[in-house]
């Protein structure tokens, strides 16, 4: 028996939501990639998909999640194998796993960026990280993004400064492949989930946090974002998830991820 | 064969315009004594290959890096590198950048001697867009595409370890190894710098033998360098010094790196840095970092 609480912050209704991301994959490395993305991860591996795979973020896979706070040095963790930056790429190219990131762009085809803002090869105007491991996550296995400030800054028009990840673009297509080949699945932001299901694979709004209007969303979206019929309500977390989520965060750190920390429900 | 020889003299096999490969991952286990000494030298012109962190920040602040060949260059709780952004804003360095699984197959395309590895990874982005002498090529097999990763062969590799023998074993216990047995195996030069040079008897005890990654035959000298990882972590051993990335970073406002190397590195040898940054014992008191 579940019960949905009456009282929680944006932060966890957004881990709540991209633990979803995660259910229905079997056994996968789930990758989270910052706080939220990680407890959303953790969450996911405690829930609804007891199968999924995680690493200690260095070179160990684990059959527990850690907490991502208050833990001392190889507290309690439970390894189950050795998993080196070299191995990783052992599964990332098996395709068994599923990635949550979070891109400094995302553009209408699904392509990403955190390379570099501006400029050119040569001379960008902002570097930022490089395209790490971006190109090979995005065409070897399912990747999905976390957006902690809905804006036309992230969601920009036309296409990433730097595309470091492939996407739905006909015009950059490989030769043999078809957009069958690509998978990227959900997108969690501080206003809504949506995914990439919408006509020729355009990005579509899945639901909508509490309290947020799908004018909301269009206003801050640098290009078309479908909204059907299909629109829901994010679901609220149950007071089963929250409790979850506060043993795999006991310090809190979650509430320091979003500015001024809001309340998950903003009607 | 004895293959120690001082941090001088290993430089000294490294040359203007040279490709040299550095081991390590961002603040982790990167080879800065070594790199220190570079600092010291009039190398200059230098390709670099590396998952980069602050190694590959100061080589480009003291004007050593023609190009730089990365897939990132972070200091990871800083996820910006200070100088390594300096230059790329400013132009004065060329660049590949490639995915970074591209990077390993780029150095294991060297080790093993053949010109390329197929891969996918890449197609549809602007690595290959913006990296011209990155071929897309067809496969016999299939009517794909395939990007055909370009062999990275080294010069020289510099790579960190815990223990050393006069004869290159090399043992590295910390949880990864990254892709340090790569670099090695790349390059035509290898220079370990070791925390601890031991007699080979030491690797026949127990499972020590197990944290040998790589042969002897890849290693082609040793420097002893106990700390020689500081500011980077070397784990289990010790952490990344938090505080002096911290120095490190902000200096590039406060004067650029200038004044940051005249404090730490130019004219001063590794036990004048030692003391420059708190001692050994401050050094292997840094807690590892917990994720």
């Amino acid at each position: 028996m579940t019960t949905t609480a009456t009282e929680y912050r944006l932060c966890e209704l957004m881990i709540c939501a991209a633990a979803e991301s995660f259910a229905g994959n079997g056994e996968v490395l789930a990758t989270g990639i910052g706080v939220i993305p990680r407890l959303a991860a953790s969450l996911a591996m405690k829930t609804c998909n007891t199968d999924l795979m995680m690493t200690d973020s260095e070179a160990w896979m684990l059959s527990e999640p850690n907490p991502v706070s208050g833990r001392n040095l190889n507290e309690g963790q439970k390894q189950e194998s050795w998993m080196g930056f070299s191995r990783i790429f052992n599964n990332v190219w098996g395709g068994k796993r599923h990635a949550l990131v979070g891109p400094s762009q995302i553009d209408q085809f699904g392509q990403t960026n955190i390379s570099a803002l501006g400029g050119t090869y040569r001379q960008p105007k902002v570097q930022m990280l490089g395209v790490r491991g971006f190109p090979g996550n995005s065409i070897s296995h399912a990747n999905s993004f976390y957006v902690p400030a809905h804006s036309k800054r992230v969601f920009v028009e036309g296409e990433c400064d730097v595309v470091c990840s492939i996407g739905y673009n006909a015009e950059r297509l490989p030769r043999g492949y078809s957009f069958d080949d690509i998978d990227i699945r959900r997108v969690v932001t501080d206003l809504c989930v949506m995914d990439w299901c919408g006509p020729n694979h355009q990005l579509r709004l899945v639901s909508l946090h509490p309290g947020i209007t799908v004018q909301q969303v269009t206003d801050n979206t640098g290009f078309e974002v479908h909204a059907g019929n299909e629109l829901t309500t994010t679901a609220a977390p149950t007071v089963e998830q929250l409790a979850i989520i506060t043993a795999l965060d006991p310090a809190g750190i979650r509430h320091k991820q979003l500015s001024d920390n809001p309340m998950g429900d903003r009607r | 064969m004895n293959k120690i020889v001082s941090a001088e003299q290993a430089i000294a096999q490294i040359s203007d315009g040279m490709t040299v490969g550095i081991g390590g991952w961002g603040p982790r286990r990167k080879p800065m004594a070594l790199i220190r000494e570079i600092l010291r030298s009039d190398l200059k012109d230098l390709t670099i290959v590396a998952y980069g962190g602050a190694d590959v920040g100061m080589l480009c602040a003291a004007g050593k890096v023609k190009k730089v060949i990365f897939a990132f260059v972070s200091l990871d709780f800083i996820p910006l590198e200070p100088y390594f952004r300096e230059a790329r804003q400013n132009a004065s360095i060329e660049v590949m950048e490639v995915d970074e699984g591209m990077l390993l197959l780029g150095l294991r395309a060297a080790a093993w001697k053949i010109p390329f590895i197929p891969t996918s990874v890449g197609l549809g982005t602007d690595v290959i867009k913006n990296n011209s002498d990155l071929a897309v090529i067809s496969s016999p097999y299939d009517e794909k595409d395939w990007v055909a990763m370009p062999a990275l062969k080294l010069d020289v590799a510099l790579v960190h370890v815990d223990k050393a023998d006069s004869r290159g074993v090399c043992q590295i216990k910390g949880p990864d190894l990254y892709m340090d047995d790569w670099f090695a195996r790349a390059a035509a030069v290898t220079i370990a710098s070791s925390e601890d040079i031991v007699e080979s008897d030491y690797f026949s005890s127990s499972d020590e033998a197990r944290y040998v990654h790589w042969e002897r035959s890849e290693t082609t000298a040793v420097v002893h360098l106990p700390c020689g990882a500081h500011p980077t972590s070397c784990a289990p051993l010790y952490g990344f010094d938090v505080t002096h990335f911290k120095t490190y970073n902000a200096s590039v406002k406060e004067g650029g790196f200038g004044p940051y190397c005249d404090t730490y590195i130019a004219g001063k040898d590794e036990q004048e840095y030692q003391q420059a940054v708190g001692g050994l014992d401050k050094i292997k008191s840094i807690p590892l970092p917990i994720y």
